[in-house]
């Protein structure tokens, strides 16, 4: 607990070191404003446009969050469907790659045109864009099962289903949290760089990367900065939701899941 | 349980076994196992000690020849079968508790038999204290007892271990060994057990089968003719001695071929 606290007290320092910085930049080269705000300007900005600051927050949460659990409910089910043939794996992997490959800013026009703009787009685009991880890291952990795990299972006559359900994919489930830690990253970033190009301008319904956009176009540079904190803020937020959650399932029988306390 | 009287527990006949456009890994092995016998099997690696066991239990297929468990082709005798792999291949989501008892629940069993029969072996092993832990807790000699545990919990009529405790230090081997005759003292299974430890064969065995490699044959039986119940002292025994240098001697014959 004492070493967890110093932990955090380290990362503050840092970050009040940091502000530091920033500000003797300012005063060192005279940077203005509309280039570089104050840290104050941007606390300032953070108060005074709070309600719309959370507003847009909120939004991209919830595209995030929405593309996240959509891709490991569609990501597990398509794992399952890999592990049970060597043949349908080699099949269908190839395509997994391609996920991983196409540059999602070249499909989102295509995704504006088939969905519309909006929130339902922007969730489409963290659901592809974070699909990739999670089939790939998922199937490995259903495969990678012991030789000898498997023969156990046989000598009880265990069903195909039995042998899914009580060894497979229990298994996985260390990887498909890896999976999920990576994907949890890029569904926020996702998100945000979907929004910038399949957004919707109506009221109410711009998320942080519509924002962002909207705050450069008109040089309020304090509040573009805000937005990128509370960018950066919602990627944490999901990190650390994930890496509790995995904490929560694993830490009794797994070793990952004790690293941070064996430190 | 209806054992067939008077039908060996197993029977190999002119079994041999080869992988794939390779040289034979077993070549006309025959072998019979009478009921409640313990026999060792022993030989340099790469004899194919545990090809054996797979073909008994029927994880793999003779590319000649026959076997017969209780009379049975081996898939058909399954239930009345456990094995025990070299490592202790527990379930590392699964408390001790819970991996004993995997076996009755793949078979289904009743709620209640299950609990009782967990708690009667945790008993039997001397694992009650460490009932709600996860393998990761355990030391490796206790899990391979949680393992043992695990394959006894179904009533096995035959038990087939390969190597159980190789990995093991020789104090809790020898400990493990005792609590093996003990266990099949109380219950009267039918054992093959590959092991590459001489002294190990001697004290459980009452016969050893001697294994020689390039293709996997049997070189050499020996019958071990020590008084019974077997206690630790008896490794200290001339007899004990005489024996572990006889199969020491046909050991490393076969490796002089």
């Amino acid at each position: 607990m004492k070493r967890r606290a110093i932990t955090v007290l380290n990362a503050l320092a840092v970050f009040a070191a940091l502000v530091v910085l920033w500000q003797l930049i300012l005063w060192v080269f005279h940077v203005p404003p509309f280039m570089l705000p104050s840290p104050w300007a941007v606390g300032l900005a953070v108060g005074a446009r709070f309600p719309s600051l959370l507003n847009s927050l909120a939004i991209t949460a919830e595209e995030s969050a929405g593309g996240l659990v959509a891709s490991i409910a569609v990501g597990v089910l398509v794992a399952l469907l890999f592990a049970q043939s060597r043949w349908v794996r080699k099949m269908l992997y190839p395509y997994t790659l391609l996920l991983q490959t196409v540059p999602i800013i070249a499909v989102a026009p295509l995704i504006l045109m088939w969905v519309g703009a909006g929130i339902p787009a922007v969730t489409l685009i963290a659901f592809i864009i974070s699909l990739a991880p999670i089939i790939a890291n998922t199937t490995a952990g259903l495969i990678s099962v012991d030789e000898n795990l498997v023969n156990l299972f046989l000598m009880h006559n265990a069903s195909r289903r039995q042998l899914l359900f009580k060894l497979r994919l229990p298994h996985a489930v260390p990887d498909l949290f890896v999976g999920i830690r990576v994907a949890s990253g890029i569904a926020v970033i996702g998100a945000i760089t979907g929004e910038l190009f399949a957004g919707s301008s109506r009221v109410g319904e711009g998320g942080l990367g519509y924002s962002i956009l909207y705050a450069s176009t008109q040089l309020q540079t304090d509040y573009l900065f805000a937005l990128v904190l509370a960018a950066t803020v919602l990627g944490f937020g999901f990190l650390f939701l994930v890496m509790f959650l995995e904490w929560y399932f694993l830490h009794r029988w797994h070793e990952s899941a004790r690293a941070p306390e064996a430190e | 349980m209806s054992a067939n009287v008077g039908v060996p527990e197993i029977e190999i006949a002119g079994v041999t076994k080869q992988y794939r456009n390779a040289h034979a890994v077993l070549q006309s092995i025959d072998l019979a196992v009478a009921k409640q016998e313990f026999v060792s099997i022993i030989g340099p690696s790469g004899c194919g000690k545990s090809t054996i066991l797979k073909l008994i239990a029927g994880l793999a297929v003779p590319t000649s020849g026959t076997i017969r468990v209780d009379g049975m082709p081996p898939l058909n005798a399954r239930e009345t079968i456990s094995f025990v792999f070299q490592d202790a291949t527990l379930l590392p989501w699964r408390t001790v508790k819970q991996n004993i008892g995997l076996g009755l629940e793949l078979e289904h069993a009743p709620n209640a038999r299950r609990e009782k029969e967990i708690a009667s072996l945790l008993e039997l092993v001397g694992l009650n204290h460490v009932a709600k832990s996860y393998p990761r807790e355990l030391s490796g000699g206790m899990k391979m007892r949680v393992s043992i545990a695990r394959a006894l919990a179904t009533n096995p009529r035959l038990m087939l271990l390969d190597e159980p405790f190789a990995a093991l230090d020789e104090m809790s081997r020898d400990r493990l060994n005792e609590e093996i005759l003990r266990l099949r003292a109380e219950q009267n299974w039918t054992a093959v057990f590959v092991t590459h430890s001489v002294s190990e064969a001697v004290f459980l065995s009452d016969r050893i089968v001697v294994l020689a490699p390039n293709p996997g044959r049997i070189h050499a039986e020996f019958p071990v003719q020590l008084p019974s119940p077997r206690t630790s002292a008896i490794r200290n025994s001339p007899e004990f001695d005489a024996i572990v240098a006889g199969v020491s001697h046909t050991l490393r014959e076969t490796l002089r071929q």
